[in-house]
């Protein structure tokens, strides 16, 4: 299979049931996945969820205990993370203190034996690439948050790994430069063409960045696939719940209408879609997220088809574009998050007040209800 | 107001003398006072009983008699070489105890590079010499296991000494170093060897020049121990030892010279000052830097 040289649609990574375990724990369990070549591929779940020891393997810091890894048509066993042409920026982004910026840049370089002059030569056009003309000469404590990320990015790119590993960069800078540098680290990884390999636990920089993502779970991936794959079809109770704000409503299932679900949810009858068939009693969980559904004053103003629901306001969020009204449905009262129309016409909302809201069914999904440990 | 706000400055700087006081007293004691009667010492020459003269004659006559550089210089380069095996010793030990060792380990091998100064230096010193001599343990040993035909006696050489002082040194090369290798942070290493550094490159590039400030550290504070050590070079060496402190004793105590004795003291003082300066101009470091890494 891998004979000669890989074709050129050959994805770059290609990870075959992948596992790794800590004693009795699998951090990492029978994980496969691939990244096609040029391609910005996210791996996002919450912490403990294994990405990092999956991304220190595709490094080579870590031995898997089964399962393989082939990175640019190669396999990667026992290669040592110094041979492997894979880079990382890791989550402190490790820039080394005792260098300059140029020596920061053309260190890879010098392990590789690049003569002194052609080295600087490459580290100052390359930090020229990432808009950093003329900081060669700078210790890296006189760079700013950002400038430290495009340092660290540099290092590794100067190389041109086949695979760039991001381990979480954005985590320590404050929230303003890190939705700067999410564009940025998207205009670079377009700029350059490589393909970039990058874990998170914030949803919002997997969809931002990804073209495709990888959602992890206790070792296992949850769902893989496109950032509004998740969003719009999540596969598992989990993908629904962590990517995005949902609403989460438990109940028991009355009956099945073709591919509808109809839940009892404490007293609140809805319907949901559902991709698997659930017996009638069985324990279900439906998400319905904040935009899908619709406020009206009386339930003449809802959308035809959608049955009226009614609820009384707890609280207003306001948030510009995000701005949500929290409020307690009447029969089950259990409480929702309904997403305020960008038209203002229920800004005067106040706590207290009723209201109707209704959703189409089509937008809600619905899951057999988790088990307590999975 | 303005006297109220006088009177606090005031008690301020009496709190801070108070606390200062025991250190500079004892400063002022026991080193200056009694440096300063040295250097007066080393200054004058006797010419009749109770009767003396300014003159170099001491520092002439160190000059004027071989045996004296001679046994300086030999005492300058021992003590070089034995930090320098400290040094090579104590590295690996300091890796050990930062980097690999997690809790108790970690705390059991300081724990084992302490355990010989719970033993006084003379008991130590002493044991080194049953272990050693020509009757001793390990001359037997090595005819037991038919290595050499006979005893050897294994005191009384320069590589005895060497032995001696390193021992004797090592916890005091280890203590800077672990702490310069802990402040390490790992991911730097890890940084240096994703981006295809091999491990000597590492120690080159990433550990030695962060570890640098400790490394000078402890390398200051053992040359100086050694260079100022007495007892072991004494017992393990014997006569051959020609250690320099031996000469000041000499001085001091048998010939009951003190102008030279006090002449040959400052000149080791020279002698530590000036290879401290080289040491720190040599690795390029601060002395204040160095001094909070002890």
């Amino acid at each position: 299979m891998s004979t000669g040289v890989p074709p050129a649609t050959a994805p770059d990574l290609e990870v075959r049931a992948l596992t790794k375990r800590f004693g009795a724990h699998a951090a990492v369990n029978e994980v496969s996945f691939a990244v096609a070549r040029g391609s910005f591929f996210s791996i996002l779940g919450p912490s403990g969820c294994g990405k990092t020891t999956l991304l220190r393997m595709i490094a080579g810091f870590i031995q898997p205990d089964s399962g393989s890894i082939d990175i640019g048509g190669r396999d990667m066993a026992h290669v040592p993370p110094n041979r492997r042409p894979v880079n990382m920026v890791f989550q402190h982004l490790a820039l080394f203190p005792m260098m300059s910026v140029g020596e920061n840049v053309a260190f890879g370089l010098a392990r590789r034996g690049v003569a002194r002059a052609e080295r600087t030569k490459r580290a100052e056009a390359m930090l020229e690439r990432v808009g950093l003309a003329g900081a060669a000469s700078k210790r890296t404590d006189e760079l700013s948050g950002g400038q430290r990320q495009r340092v660290a990015i540099a290092r590794s790119l100067v190389l041109e790994p086949t695979l760039l590993l991001l381990d979480e960069p954005l985590g320590a800078l404050d929230l303003k430069l890190r939705e700067h540098m999410k564009v940025e680290l998207k205009q670079l990884q377009s700029a350059f063409g490589t393909t970039f390999v990058y874990i998170t636990h914030d949803q919002s920089e997997a969809l931002v960045l990804s073209d495709r993502v990888g959602v992890m779970n206790h070792g296992r991936f949850e769902q893989l696939g496109s950032p509004q794959e998740l969003y719009y079809s999540p596969a598992s109770s989990f993908v629904a719940g962590f990517v995005g704000a949902n609403n989460r409503l438990t109940g028991t299932v009355l009956a099945q209408d073709g591919p509808l679900i109809e839940i009892d949810a404490g007293g609140l009858t809805l319907r949901a879609r559902g991709n698997v068939r659930l017996p009638r009693g069985a324990a279900a969980e439906a998400f319905i997220r904040p935009e899908a559904m619709t406020l009206a004053r009386t339930p003449g103003e809802l959308p035809p088809g959608q049955s009226a629901l009614s609820g009384e306001v707890t609280d207003m969020l306001f948030d510009g574009a995000n701005s949500v009204v929290l409020l307690r449905e009447a029969q089950s009262r259990r409480e929702l998050r309904i997403a305020l129309p960008q038209t203002g016409t229920f800004a005067d909302l106040k706590p207290g007040a009723r209201i109707c809201f209704g959703f189409d069914p089509e937008r809600a999904i619905c899951f057999p209800a988790a088990p307590a440990h999975s | 107001m303005a006297e109220a706000a006088a009177a606090a400055r005031w008690t301020r700087r009496l709190v801070l003398a108070l606390l200062l006081a025991p250190a500079l007293l004892w400063l002022a004691a026991l080193i200056i006072l009694p440096h300063a009667d040295l250097a007066v010492l080393s200054f004058r020459q006797r010419v009749a009983p109770r009767e003396y003269v300014a003159s170099l004659a001491q520092y002439r006559s160190f000059f004027g008699e071989p045996l004296y550089w001679h046994v300086f210089v030999r005492t300058a380069l021992l003590s070089a070489l034995a930090t320098m095996i400290t040094l090579l010793v104590a590295f690996p030990i300091a890796w050990v105890i930062a980097k690999l060792a997690r809790g108790r380990i970690s705390a059991l091998l300081f724990v084992v590079c302490l355990i010989p100064f719970w033993v006084s230096e003379t008991v130590r010193t002493l044991g080194w010499m049953i272990l050693l001599r020509e009757s001793g343990v390990l001359p037997a040993l090595l005819v037991h296991l038919g290595i050499t035909a006979e005893p050897v006696e294994l005191l009384y050489h320069d590589a005895t000494i060497l032995v001696g002082l390193v021992y004797t040194s090592l916890l005091f090369m280890v203590v800077p170093l672990v702490g310069s290798l802990e402040s390490l942070d790992n991911s730097l290493i890890e940084a240096a060897y994703d981006l295809g550094a091999g491990g000597g490159a590492i120690l080159r590039t990433i550990v030695i020049p962060h570890a640098a400030p400790g490394i000078t550290a402890g390398c200051i504070v053992v040359f100086m121990l050694t260079l100022g050590n007495y007892l072991t070079p004494t017992l393990l060496g014997g006569k051959n030892s020609l250690w320099f402190t031996e000469q000041i004793y000499t001085e001091f105590i048998t010939r009951f010279n003190w102008e030279q004795g006090a002449a040959f003291g400052f000149l080791l003082l020279a002698l530590s000052t000036a290879m401290v300066w080289l040491g720190l101009k040599l690795s390029g470091q601060r002395f204040s830097d160095v001094m909070r890494r002890v």
